[in-house]
Parts: structure tokens; sequence; C-alpha cells
């Protein structure tokens, strides 16, 4: 098939980027998304241009590094799905493909495409973890019964890989799906019971930091995550909250 | 950290919005229930039920606590709205060149602050159409009545805070509602503000309008009106709901019934609010 691509184009954090008309002529509806950008480059390459700059590394769906915002979506028009494992076939042929990078304040661009997304790191490090004893005397995991259903939506909550869809497709470019999942996935464990509190507000504040917006629950990022994390991970996340600030001594 | 984050974190800003919103959701409930009594009681009896409804409202000390508390959450939940708004603007200052929110988002959910400034700026005129003009215009006429003689003569009476009548030659007027005997120069009653009146001839076409030039603009009154209740419609249909989950209150089992409620109040409490100027319009 052939598709006209409309794609950002930046030189560095400081320029100023444009979107470049691109013409592809020879895609595969076989093809995955990245598979259909590393043609682009190829020809791009072959013109004398310099390739576009875009992130991915498992190209399985299980890394989050792909990213784009692919026709007005986040990974593109297909659900439940990251770049990675978008097909070409969810195109037609003669389609304008409009590619941008994922846009937030707390996602500075690096170069055409590519995202800083160390602000999810830095939110992660404030409190997104448990402190266990790995000195030898490693106790079993499973000494501590949990029930099924909190095991599963633990689980659930810990697919989260961290993409940042639910950062890009939300009005208002808030992180909270991603925090509320991280938050979640230790708190519905008696292991992350014990830096609860400290956990739900240190990560908070951090979010706050790096320059996210209020969530005003339009479901936006539920709708668009790769691993469809489910919006009650933000009630937990502001019920915790609530009991963590009123609660806590610091 | 825990004391700040209660007034400024993201969460907490969210927190007073959906408090204050809910709350005006209560207040809306209240306020309907009142209203309702202009369309539901006719005549000399409605007129009456209605301006000791007004009267009560504006003294009873309880409810003037509840009316600050009311002129509080909307101030407080439309300035706290508005920061939030340019808050997430400023969240993502390169926009995208193509977007298709449509396909994640409800429309009321991506546009709740235009609608809750257009409801601000109804709540602005609402009031000086009716609070601001019962409250402060000289002209604001007290409750009369009409008594017929037998030889259908009329006798106009002010209805007094007694339950009494006193023929309107009788008294004269001070400081808006005081009725003063002339010969005696003595307060003798208060009257009762005629809201009732105010409001029919606000939205009503014709005749009938004791103290008041009719509305030639009526048919706009209660055009604007009605679509200020779609708008409120629109902003419920999205916020009841959303102040839930900003509260943290969520469950399996509650949330398909919350939600429903939800949808069913924000659908007719702007409808029953609606019903009552086109009423007026139809039959006053
Ligand atoms: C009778 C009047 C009003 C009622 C009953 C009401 C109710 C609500 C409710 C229940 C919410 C949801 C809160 C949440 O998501 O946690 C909300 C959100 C909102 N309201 Fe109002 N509101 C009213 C008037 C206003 C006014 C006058 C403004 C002024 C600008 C406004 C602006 C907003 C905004 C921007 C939001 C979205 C905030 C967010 O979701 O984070 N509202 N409203
Ligand atoms: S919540 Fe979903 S969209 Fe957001 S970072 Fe995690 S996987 Fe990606
Ligand atoms: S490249 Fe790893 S999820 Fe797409």
């Amino acid at each position: 098939m052939k598709l006209k691509l409309k794609v950002w184009r930046q030189k560095n954090r400081k320029e100023k980027g444009k979107l470049e008309t691109y013409s592809l002529d020879n895609v595969s509806e076989h093809m995955s998304f990245l598979e259909m950008m590393d043609v682009l480059n190829e020809q791009l390459i072959n013109d004398g241009v310099e390739p576009v700059a875009f992130d991915h590394d498992c190209r399985e769906g299980i890394c989050g590094m792909c990213s784009m915002y692919i026709n007005g979506q986040p990974h593109g028009p297909d659900r439940g799905v990251t770049t990675c494992q978008l097909h070409m076939r969810k195109f037609n042929d003669g389609d304008t493909i409009y590619i941008e990078p994922f846009r937030a304040k707390g996602f500075p661009i690096v170069k055409d495409l590519v995202v800083d997304r160390g602000a999810f790191d830095r939110i992660q490090r404030a409190g997104g973890f448990i402190s266990v004893n790995t000195s030898g005397n490693t106790q079993d995991a499973n000494l501590t019964p949990v029930p099924k259903k909190d095991a599963d939506k633990a689980f659930d909550a810990a697919t989260c890989i961290g993409c940042g869809a639910c950062v890009a497709s939300c009005k208002n470019a808030s992180a909270m799906l991603f925090v509320s999942a991280k938050v979640s996935q230790y708190s519905l464990l008696p292991q992350g019971k014990v830096e609860a509190k400290r956990r739900v507000l240190n990560m908070v504040e951090q979010m706050d930091k790096e320059g996210f917006g209020n969530c005003t629950n339009t479901g936006a990022c539920h709708v668009e995550c790769p691993k469809e994390i489910s919006l009650e991970n933000i009630a937990r996340m502001n019920r915790e909250f609530l009991k963590a600030s009123i609660t806590s001594e610091k | 950290m825990s004391k700040s984050a209660i007034l400024s974190s993201s969460i907490a800003k969210k927190w007073w919005m959906s408090l204050t919103g809910l709350f005006l959701c209560l207040f809306l409930v209240g306020h309907l229930l009142g209203n309702l009594q202009i369309i539901f009681f006719s005549g000399d009896e409605g007129q009456r039920v209605f301006n000791e409804y007004a009267y009560f409202m504006t003294h009873n000390p309880l409810i003037k606590l509840l009316s600050y508390l009311t002129y509080f959450s909307i101030l407080f939940h439309a300035v706290d709205g508005i920061i939030l708004t340019f808050q997430n603007k400023r969240a993502r200052p390169i926009k995208y060149a193509y977007s298709k929110p449509q396909k994640n988002s409800s429309t009321p959910s991506r546009y709740m602050a235009i609608l809750g400034s257009a409801i601000l700026i109804f709540i602005i005129m609402h009031m000086s159409n009716f609070w601001g003009v019962m409250h402060f215009d000289k002209n604001m006429p007290l409750h009369t009545k009409n008594l017929v003689r037998p030889d259908s003569s009329y006798q106009k009476l002010y209805l007094t805070t007694n339950g009494t009548f006193l023929p309107v030659e009788q008294v004269e007027i001070n400081n808006k509602t005081e009725l003063i005997d002339k010969e005696l120069n003595l307060k003798i009653g208060e009257g009762y503000k005629d809201l009732h009146s105010l409001t029919v001839s606000f939205f009503g076409h014709n005749k009938t309008n004791k103290g008041f030039p009719p509305n030639k603009y009526a048919y706009l009154a209660v055009i604007l009106y009605v679509f200020s209740m779609a708008v409120l419609s629109f902003h419920l249909w999205h916020g009841f709901n959303s102040a839930f989950q900003t509260l943290g209150i969520s469950h399996e089992k509650y949330n398909s019934a919350l939600s429903l409620f939800g949808k069913i109040f924000s659908v007719l409490v702007p409808l029953a609010f609606a019903s009552i100027p086109i009423t007026i319009f139809l039959t006053k």
C-alpha cells in the first residue's frame, strides 16, 4: 500500500520542530508500525536525509519503549496494543498518517519522536518499591498468604509497562493512571502495607513536581492504555492519599 | 508534606472540587423542591405559599448559614476549577497537530471548564434577576390580595407576616417591608416581598402582574434559562460520578448503580428546573 506520512521532526530539545511530509510506496499490510518506520528510515538514508529517531526495544509489547502519537491517538487506532504491536492492516491504501511524539511538559522531546520519560523513573524511585531483606535471610514470599482476588488485582496493576500513553492521551497530561497502578500493585499486598502511607504521599508529590496535570476523570488514559489498566486504581490512590495525608505524622 | 498536601497537592485540589460540587448538587435539590411550589400551587394560595417560603428562606438563621455555605462553595468551586484548568493547559505546552479525543473520552468530560463558566454566568444573571431585585430594588412590591366587595369593587390588602391583612390605604411602607399606620405613625406589621409576582411576570407574558410591567422578553428569558439547564445537565453528566471517583468512592458492587443514579440525577434535576419557567410561560 501507498502512504503519506506527516512526521514530527525536531533536531534537539531546544530547537523548534515541525511536521515533514514523506511518501512510502511499498508498505506491506503485514508489517508492524515500527517495521514501516524502519522502511521509511532506509528510504531517508538512501535519499541522504537524516533518519527519524524513535524509541523501541522489545518489539513485543512488554518494554514500553515504543511511543508515538499516531493519527490522533497514542499507539495508534488499535485498542490494548503498543505501537510495536500495531499492524499496518489497520490502515488503508492512500492514507495520510500523522506521527507525533507523546506531548507533555513532563516528557520533554529529546529528538524527533523520542521523548524523555525519566519523570516516570523519578516517581518510581520516590516510593515505588518495598524494602526486603536480601542479606541471605530472604523470606519465602509464599509464607505470606494473599487472597487470590487481591493478588490478581495487584498483578493487573503491575502489568503497567510505564509507556506513558496515559499521559499522552490525557487532555491534562496527567500521570494518574501510571502512578496509581504503581501505588496499587504494592498497596494491595501485605508486603506493601508497611510503606503504604509514605509511598503514596511521596509518589504523588514527585508526580506534581514533574509538571503533570490534574486528573479530571475523563477516562482517556484507560481507553488508550496498552495494558488496559483500570480506573479503579486511580480511585484507590485517591483513597490512600486521603487516608495518608490525614493520618501520617509528617 | 501532609499539611500542605491537603491544600496544594493535585489530588487535594480535586477533593475540594468534588466536595463543593457535591454540596452544590444537594443545594440544587433543595432549591428545586422550593421552586417547584410555584407550579404546584396556583392562584392566591400559590402566591402566598411561595412568598412565605421566600420569607422563611431569607430569615431562618440555619438557612442563612446554608446560603453562605452555598455562595462560598460556588466561589471556591469556580476559582479552584479555573486554577486547575490553567494548570492543566500548562501541562502540555505544545499541542498535538492532530488529535482524536472523541475516540477515548466523553464530550462533557472535556468541556467541564467551559460548561462551568457558562453556569457561572447564568448564576450571576439569575441572582441579579431575582435575588438582587428582591434584596436591593427599592420598588420591590409587597404581597397584596384583592378582596372583592359585594358591589364588585376591589379592596387591596397587604398580607402581613402575622397572617393578618391590612388595607393598602391605611399604611405606608418604610424600610422596604415595614407597614406603618398612617394615622398612628406606628409600625403595625411587616409585609412579604412579592417574589412570586416578580417570578411570574419575569417568565410569563401577560397580565396578572401585580405592580410589574409585563416582560416583553419573557420568551428570551425562558430560552436562556432552558439553555442554561442543558449546560448544567452536561456538567453534571460527567461531574456527578467524577466527584465520587475523586473521593475514592469506587466499588465493583455499587459502581453501576451509582453511575446510573448520576445519569438520572444529571438529566432529571435540570429538566425539572427547566419545567418551571416553561410552565409559567405557557400558563401565566
Ligand atoms: C450548580 C452549580 C455546579 C454544580 C452542581 C457543579 C458540580 C460539579 C461536580 C460534581 C464536579 C465534579 C468534581 C470532580 O470531578 O471531582 C464538577 C467539576 C467541575 N466544575 Fe462544577 N459545578 C457547578 C458549577 C460550576 C461553576 C460555576 C464552575 C466555574 C467555572 C465549574 C467548574 C467546574 C470544573 C472546571 C470542573 C472540572 C474539574 C475537574 O473535573 O477536575 N462548576 N462540578
Ligand atoms: S498505565 Fe497504561 S498507558 Fe500508563 S504507563 Fe502504564 S501501561 Fe502505559
Ligand atoms: S518496543 Fe517494547 S513495547 Fe513496543
